[in-house]
């Protein structure tokens, strides 16, 4: 059955228009849950607002159980699911850049977005550092090119790296969520909470 | 839909019912298009579509252009990415305007400046625009939606981000706290 719109169930156009759809809901959670601001994006790193954690985990944990169940039920065909590829160094340095990036920022790009739509001008100008970095790539790709394809692993999953079945990773995710919420009600308790 | 703490502070919804709502998304989003979220990709798009019209003689000889048409077909703006970042304009302006948000104006700590924070928005974005070509995918497409589909890579670039910045938090510490 799923995914539908590679099992041709549904047309390209409307699967385009259900990205929207999508995106619509992306977005609106995200605002929602407080995305659009720096401060409270921040407190991350300061241990003085955990939701960055409280919601990236949840819904990390949630998106990944419902797959497995879907699959157990057999709604989704989890081969034909996109998995990201694995190119370890690129995989490592641009993450440790985006790190760079999100400390000095305060958004990440999605978020940037959500900030913006609703008047931010840092959201705005933080969108218009990411167009120059991504042009930056594009026209310096000869620069990165060697790194950006440099050991590439294919598309592994971690449950297969580490040789478990990806429903014992599941539960070892879940309970490492479970320890990591509890330690955020804990530091937030630690810290003072900032006004913004 | 919103929790209410103390009065006079933004209210925003529970984190975990957010956490829940996301993961939904992000599940129909594979139901559906065998794909997760993103948002770096929409800017991917938008930059090879403007080289493209600005100077086609260079994207057609560049190679980062070419290999960009060896890996998607169609016209970049015709993009799965591209709509769902127009739907989180769309979504996140109407969360704002229903939760009376919708303000131009610069967040930042009471001890810097506006400039100060714009400056360094400009510098993260730049950044964070670099690494999430490196990365094959942001905060959004690399390490949410990998965590999802149990990606090595995804996870990898999940803990290198929120790493790297963690290891920087002292240096910067003044803008935030």
């Amino acid at each position: 059955m799923g995914p539908l719109a590679v099992n041709d169930i549904i047309s390209s156009n409307t699967n385009f228009f259900l990205a929207f759809v999508i995106g619509i809901g992306f977005g609106f959670v995200l605002e929602q849950s407080g995305f659009s601001s720096s401060r409270k994006l921040a407190g991350l790193f300061y241990g003085y607002d955990m939701v960055v954690l409280k919601v990236f985990f949840t819904g990390g944990v949630t998106a990944m159980l419902g797959l497995l169940f879907f699959s157990l039920f057999g709604w989704v065909d989890l081969n034909m699911v996109y998995v990201n590829p694995t190119f370890l160094t690129s995989a490592i340095v641009g993450g440790l850049v985006m790190g760079v990036g999100f400390i000095m920022g305060g958004f990440c790009p999605g978020t940037s977005f959500c900030g913006a739509a609703i008047g931010k001008l840092d959201a705005m100008v933080f969108i218009v550092g990411l167009f120059i970095g991504v042009y930056f790539f594009a026209f310096g790709y000869p620069m990165f090119e060697t790194m950006y394809k440099s050991a590439n692993m294919g598309s592994p999953k971690i449950s297969t790296m580490l040789d478990i079945s990806d429903g014992v990773f599941a539960l070892i995710l879940v309970i490492v969520a479970l320890g990591m919420f509890y330690v955020s009600e804990w530091v937030e308790k630690k810290f003072p909470q900032k006004e913004y | 839909m919103e929790t209410t703490k103390e009065p006079g502070r933004t209210r925003y919804m529970n984190p975990y019912l957010g956490g829940v709502l996301l993961g939904i998304v992000l599940l129909a989003a594979n139901f559906i298009s065998g794909r997760g979220l993103g948002a770096s990709g929409a800017i991917k798009s938008v930059v090879v579509a403007t080289t493209q019209s600005v100077a086609p003689g260079y994207a057609a000889k560049t190679k980062y252009f070419k290999e960009y048409h060896e890996e998607h077909s169609g016209s970049p703006m015709k993009n799965w990415l591209v709509f769902q970042m127009l739907g989180v304009l769309v979504g996140g302006f109407a969360s704002g305007a229903l939760a009376g948000r919708l303000k131009f104006r610069v967040e930042h700590s009471p001890k810097i400046t506006s400039r100060r924070r714009l400056v360094f928005a400009l510098l993260g974005g730049i950044f964070f625009g670099i690494g999430s070509q490196l990365g094959r995918g942001c905060t959004s497409g690399s390490a949410l939606s990998g965590m999802a589909v149990l990606s090595f890579g995804g996870i990898i670039t999940m803990m290198a981000l929120f790493g790297g910045a963690y290891a920087l938090a002292y240096f910067f510490r003044k803008n935030w706290i």
